[in-house]
């Protein structure tokens, strides 16, 4: 019986302090790990595919409600008004999700450029769209956002990389994905814009 | 069979090296050693845990009862593991993004609960620090050394602290077999051979 109790106040002490520490730790690193994504990941691709935008696309963020997920939209400003926004989708590779930043022509509904931000691709080989960025913008650029894409392969309208065609798969599900998504908040992401202009 | 503190951390290095001698944590070994800077930042974030988890079990180990042991390792190594997990986060992020899955999965990895199981319940802390940092360190050689192999011929380039360095002319076609799953295994099974016959003698 001693031995029980003993048993159940070591465990029950050792994940306490666990977890309290764990609490501790991931509070102190919370908004440095936010930070951390925004520069790492989005920050650069924003940069490479807007390099007119006048403003910080990142300060700028604001985030619109798709039932439960909350979508973070960069805003564009060019020209001295908001021409394009962005957002990230992400679609089914070789070696895992593929993340791909997309850039919409608000007043057209066209893409303005994709960028890969994370992936899991072969290196050297499917690894080719995010080394390579204008690999994948070039597919994508100016095309109408809200449609499906798909390979050559699978009959569709997109050129696959040379040997990455799962590659190329996962980026055409990322836009596609992209599109469904911007036709779905487009209404509330231009009434977003109208407040920023506004303001 | 007491051993110095010396002895505890050089046998790490040569005579019990994790993935060659005790062929312990290879998932790892094989998974992440695409690029020199990955098996180098694998390696330092088990050693961590190895260090912080070693000198728990070992303060530990005379309140720890035997019967949930495990369950009691597991739980501190977990947290070690977390604790590196969102470390590498928010200072490391670039090394976080490519290790991924894998600095998670430390907690599963044998060396850690081996070293727990087998050395640092039975040794005084000041001991099972030493064991550790050999461990440690020796697996972080291994990993940097299978990696150097399989980046240098499957790339071309070595990478470190965020650079490349391109080791061959522009007629250099990687031999893009060694950075993928197969070649990791037969990367991994020529070094163990040679460990092997160095070992006999």
């Amino acid at each position: 019986m001693r031995e029980l109790i003993k048993m159940v106040v070591v465990l029950t002490l050792l994940t306490t302090v666990s977890g309290g520490l764990l609490a501790g730790v991931r509070a102190a690193t919370k908004d440095r790990i936010e930070l951390q994504e925004l520069n790492f990941v989005k920050g650069p691709v924003l940069k490479m595919l807007f390099k007119n935008a006048s403003n910080d696309m990142i300060a700028d963020r604001f985030t619109v409600k798709d039932g439960k997920n909350e979508v973070t939209v960069f805003p564009v400003v060019a020209d001295g008004k908001v021409r394009y926004v962005a957002f990230a989708s992400s679609g089914k590779g070789f070696g895992g999700d593929i993340g791909v930043m997309v850039g919409v022509d608000v007043e057209t509904g066209k893409i303005y450029g994709a960028g890969v931000t994370t992936h899991s691709e072969t290196p050297g080989i499917g690894s080719r769209a995010k080394s390579e960025p204008e690999l994948v913008n070039s597919r994508f650029a100016g095309l109408p956002i809200e449609q499906e894409f798909k390979v050559k392969n699978d009959g569709g309208q997109i050129d696959a990389i040379s040997g990455a065609t799962y590659t190329s798969r996962g980026l055409c599900d990322a836009v596609t994905n992209a599109g469904k998504l911007y036709s779905k908040l487009e209404p509330i992401i231009k009434k977003k814009i109208e407040n920023l202009h506004s303001s | 069979m007491a051993k110095s503190i010396t002895q505890e951390f050089t046998k790490g290095l040569w005579a019990e090296v994790p993935p060659f001698r005790l062929v312990l944590g290879l998932c790892p070994t094989l998974a992440v050693t695409t690029k020199v800077e990955n098996g180098i930042g694998m390696g330092l974030a088990t050693t961590f845990v190895l260090v912080g988890s070693n000198i728990l079990v070992s303060m530990l180990r005379n309140v720890i009862p035997s019967k949930v042991r495990i369950a009691c390792f597991i739980t501190i190594i977990a947290t070690f593991v977390t604790i590196v997990q969102l470390l590498m986060q928010a200072y490391t992020y670039s090394l976080y993004l490519q290790l991924g899955i894998f600095i998670p999965l430390i907690v599963v990895n044998c060396i850690v609960l081996g070293r727990a199981e087998a050395f640092a319940s039975k040794n005084s802390v000041i001991l099972s620090i030493a064991d550790a940092l050999g461990i440690g360190i020796g697996y972080t050689l291994s990993l940097a050394a299978i990696a150097m192999v399989r980046e240098a011929l499957g790339a071309g380039t070595i990478t470190l602290f965020g650079k490349s360095f391109v080791l061959f002319g522009h007629a250099f076609m990687p031999f893009t077999f060694m950075v993928q799953a197969p070649g990791a295994f037969i990367c991994l099974g020529l070094m163990l051979c040679i460990m092997n016959m160095l070992g006999s003698k």
